[in-house]
């Protein structure tokens, strides 16, 4: 079963939700759309769930105008952000809803309804809660017996509105075990949306990074987090160092450091350059182009420290990431002097009046072999 | 039409101002709201137990008691329906006029109730827009039962919607939504998902709307002519019996409705005290 | 036009429309239509005529007094159920329903046989000088029993809710109970209590079963604005009675309109003094 959206938009009075939207999403992959609030990633679930029609643009599944469908006869299972339970139904009435409403003619029997939802129970590990009201039970529980309901009807697709975003850290971690193992085990194409890039990363065979309304990326985990395509995808997921290279006279240089090359064969003055923390080398001998920074502050953070090092020549912070048990390795402490270099970089041109060029990507490694 | 509103910082009032305070307004209210009350018992029963069975007994009486339910029994379920299509319209879908809707159904609230009778009388009196055409098919809506619905179908009409309209709109679409990806036909999403989750609301916009109903007086005389066992309801019959000087009858015929009056409060209590979130919390209205 | 996703816009709204139309604005049309027939003179001489003037004045001015009277009533019983706990506390909470629910006609008989002379309460002001049956005050006092409820049942909830620190900050830097009050408490309370003042006043402009009885309805002194309806279509003056309809619900707009910015007003000051 393919999906193939094509120039979607979608206006609400005050601003473009989606502005020429076009996605693929493959059989039984795992799709995240990820984004800010407001990067219109909802409006585009609703769109695929028919709780929502674009202005123009067109879904297609399986070669069929998806749109031309109402929600009802869509066949998705659908979980939404506060859950959406029927109040007034027990767990076990919630997750028979969607096979009790079916016409006549394509309604299973009691006892095949009961033994599917029995089943279902079991999978989300309420067997014992079955007569329980959605008021009676947790945040966790109430997300997984949605998720049942929606998979009782066998859907093709799975859509997911930012299910975990109401739940404690803890809960969010292990349901998102969960979901990825039940994924495994399914095989259904499965839309997830979610604001936060930890759990995009994390459980997506493929992210597509959404801000106002565009898609700004997509492609599977890591070519987002290596490869990021424009300066939003750059800073929106994980940590990012930002500081500006210039062309002085005909090399690009950024204080003390160059990346000594120049893919746009000086055609530009200025690009904003993007460097991870853990990109950045320390302690780079004299010989090779780098910073004179100060070690500002050592931030314990577990098995990694966050290190601030303020970089005289560039009157900027950045921050790099070293292996804790290498602090004392490396005679790291708070005030000493290093002289830092990134091993890697994505740099996007910036024109004159100051938008960067984002087809005209760089990403730069640092030539010579680096010891760690 | 309030929730029974308990603050969390309510104290036994404690220095002699505060209850001197709360002893002044419980006398307040007791000679305000409770004398009238006990008036109404203690005329009808003036002069003994069989003088009052009598006056209720009476062809009038009774004819003026099924008269008032059977203008109820119309009037409430017609608006009991109207009220969940303005509500469901207004709620779960976004249109121009939005206000402009929600302010007619909020009019008959703010119009006197001898307007609300008089309008009728315009549009089907013999002198009305429609007089004419009625007088000569021999129809009679004015001085007839037909008035009388009408008049009491426009006064109580937004009670139902005015106890909705707020619920449904801050419990939001989100379950009949999810009814219908589920899918659920229309119907089946409103009988198994809208209607169980306003039925409190419902109940307790039937119990205003039908306390009106049945006792409104100033619509109702305008329209009614007070042909006495025909169009008169009882809280015409009251007003008649008392011009009378007929006192026991008329607050005879008075304390059933009181009677109604305290049912319906200890219901409403009931259903606030037990069902209070399921009840949108809202101005109160009623004329 | 956008799709609907949910179902039953054309049925619902249809449905509440053709209802409205019916119900509501056909009958007001035909006010309005029948208003016009008095003519532009014939309206001036109706509504400056002395008997008609005495009725909207006593109708207007009734009701604005009594919906101020309900207004500090019902903000001390407000402050009493909600800030005090005392036995039968539900019991008096419930009963301030009651001229909800109560018809008014039964309210309005009750009342006249309380405080005619030799009611229960009337034989206690009559000794005073004070005669409340069959004179514009049993017109007030049937106003504000109507209009009683409105206010209490507005103040609540706000009440309830109130955070009781800044009373207790504006203890803590001197002030005196009363001082707190005036300067406190009761601006922030002011909008809402506007809101019970404006529909109490809408309810006792109108009313008319709980006032005529006790009224006495003397031309020229006790005669409240409906009753002249009332009379006029007893004349068979169609006409007039409709063009007095419409200058009531003109005046009832205006007074909402008038206590509608009043509002807006006391908010934004509540908003600074906060």
């Amino acid at each position: 079963m393919t999906l193939e959206l094509s120039h979607l938009n979608r206006r609400f009075a005050e601003y473009q939700a989606l502005d020429d939207v076009s996605l693929d999403i493959a059989p039984g992959e795992f799709l995240a759309l990820l984004g800010p609030s407001g990067s219109g990633k909802t409006t585009l679930l609703r769109i695929l769930a028919g709780l929502d029609y674009p202005d123009t643009g067109s879904v297609l599944k399986d070669g069929k105008d998806f749109l031309a469908t109402t929600a009802r006869e869509r066949n998705i299972g659908m979980v939404f952000q506060h859950y959406a339970l029927f109040r007034h139904l027990t767990v076990l009435e919630n997750i028979a809803f969607g096979l009790r409403v079916r016409p006549w003619r394509k309604r299973p029997s009691r006892a095949v309804i009961r033994e599917r939802v029995e089943r279902l129970l079991k999978r989300v590990q309420l067997d014992d809660h079955a007569r329980r009201y959605p008021s009676q039970l947790s945040g966790g529980q109430r997300q997984r017996v949605a998720l049942a309901r929606a998979l009782a009807v066998e859907p093709d697709i799975l859509l997911l509105d930012e299910p975990f975003g109401a739940l404690d850290a803890q809960v969010r971690v292990t349901l998102r075990r969960w979901l990825r193992e039940l994924h495994e085990e399914l095989g259904l194409t499965t839309v997830f949306v979610t604001h936060d890039q930890e759990e995009a990363l994390e459980l997506a065979d493929r992210v597509a990074v959404m801000n106002n309304g565009r898609v700004e990326q997509v492609g599977s985990p890591e070519v987002i987090y290596q490869q990021p395509a424009t300066p939003f995808v750059c800073e929106f997921i994980g940590k990012v160092n930002r500081f500006t290279v210039r062309r002085n006279g005909s090399a690009l240089a950024a204080g003390g450091w160059m990346p000594q090359d120049d893919p746009w064969q000086g055609k530009y003055t200025e690009a904003v350059a993007y460097v991870r923390p853990e990109q950045l080398r320390l302690a780079v001998p004299t010989s090779q182009p780098a910073w004179e920074t100060r070690l500002r502050h050592i931030y314990l953070a577990g098995s990694v420290a966050h290190l601030e090092l303020h970089v005289g020549s560039l009157d900027q912070t950045l921050e790099a990431d070293v292996a804790s048990e290498d602090l004392s390795r490396l005679g790291l402490h708070p005030g000493m002097e290093m002289r830092v270099a990134p091993r890697g970089a994505v740099l996007f041109p910036r024109n004159d009046q100051g938008v960067t060029i984002n087809h005209e990507r760089w990403i730069w490694h640092a030539r010579s072999p680096v010891p760690a | 039409m309030s929730r029974h509103v308990r603050s969390r910082t309510a104290s036994w009032p404690r220095r002699i101002g505060h209850v001197a305070l709360l002893l002044f307004a419980l006398a307040f209210l007791l000679a305000f709201l409770v004398a009238p009350l006990a008036t109404v018992f203690a005329e009808a029963f003036r002069e003994g137990l069989a003088p009052y069975l009598a006056a209720i007994r009476q062809p009038e009486a009774r004819s003026a008691i099924g008269l008032t339910l059977l203008v109820a029994a119309i009037a409430v379920p017609l608006n009991v329906v109207f009220g969940v299509a303005a509500a469901w319209a207004m709620t779960r879908f976004e249109f121009r006029g939005k206000t402009l809707l929600g302010a007619l159904i909020d009019l008959p609230f703010s119009v006197s109730p001898v307007i609300s009778g008089l309008v009728y009388v315009l549009l089907f009196g013999s002198h009305g827009w429609f007089g004419p055409w009625l007088d000569a098919h021999d129809v009679k809506v004015i001085y007839a039962v037909p008035g009388l619905v009408l008049a009491t179908i426009f006064i109580t009409l937004p009670f139902v919607a005015r106890e909705l309209i707020p619920l449904m709109e801050a419990q939001g679409s989100e379950e009949e939504e999810a009814a219908r990806v589920l899918g659920a036909s229309g119907w089946q999403m409103f009988f198994r998902v809208t209607l169980p989750n306003i039925r409190w609301a419902l109940l307790y916009g039937v119990l205003l709307c039908n306390a009106r109903a049945m006792g409104e007086f100033g619509a109702v005389s305008v329209v009614s002519g007070h042909i006495r066992g025909l169009t008169t309801t009882m809280p015409l019959e009251v007003e008649m019996r008392y011009n009378e000087y007929d006192y026991v009858g008329a607050f005879a015929v008075a304390s059933l409705l009181a009677l109604l009056a305290l049912l319906t409060l200890a219901v409403k209590t009931l259903l606030e005290w037990r069902y209070g979130d399921e009840i949108a919390a809202h101005a109160p209205g009623g004329h | 036009m956008r799709r609907q996703v949910l179902p039953g816009f054309g049925l619902s709204f249809g449905y509440a429309l053709t209802y409205l139309g019916l119900i509501v604005l056909l009958p007001l049309a035909a006010l309005a239509w029948k208003a016009t027939g008095i003519g532009f003179q014939g309206l001036i001489q109706l509504l400056s005529g002395p008997r008609t003037l005495a009725a909207l004045r006593l109708s207007l001015f009734g009701a604005v007094l009594a919906a101020s009277i309900n207004a500090v009533a019902g903000l001390l019983i407000g402050w009493v159920l909600v800030r005090y706990r005392f036995p039968g506390r539900r019991l008096f909470d419930a009963l301030v329903d009651l001229p909800f629910a109560l018809p008014t006609a039964v309210a309005g008989i009750a009342l006249t046989t309380l405080y005619a002379p030799n009611g229960w309460l009337g034989r206690w002001l009559e000794p005073l000088g004070i005669k409340v049956a069959y004179t514009p005050v049993g017109v007030l006092v049937a106003m504000v029993f109507v209009g009683f409820p409105f206010v209490v049942r507005t103040l609540q909830p706000v009440l309830a809710s109130m955070e009781r620190d800044v009373e207790e900050a504006a203890e803590s830097l001197g002030a005196r109970r009363y001082q707190t009050f005036f300067r406190v408490i009761l601006p922030m309370l002011a909008p809402t209590l506007l809101t019970g003042f404006a529909l109490a006043l809408a309810r006792a402009v109108g009313e008319y079963g709980s006032v005529i009885f006790i009224a006495g309805n003397i031309p020229m002194r006790s005669e409240i604005a409906p009753l002249l309806i009332v009379q006029k279509l007893e004349q068979f003056d169609y006409a007039g009675a409709a063009a007095l309809g419409v200058a009531m619900l003109l005046l009832s707009f205006v007074l909402l309109v008038l206590v509608a910015l009043l509002q807006r007003w006391s908010n934004r000051w509540a908003e600074r003094a906060a």
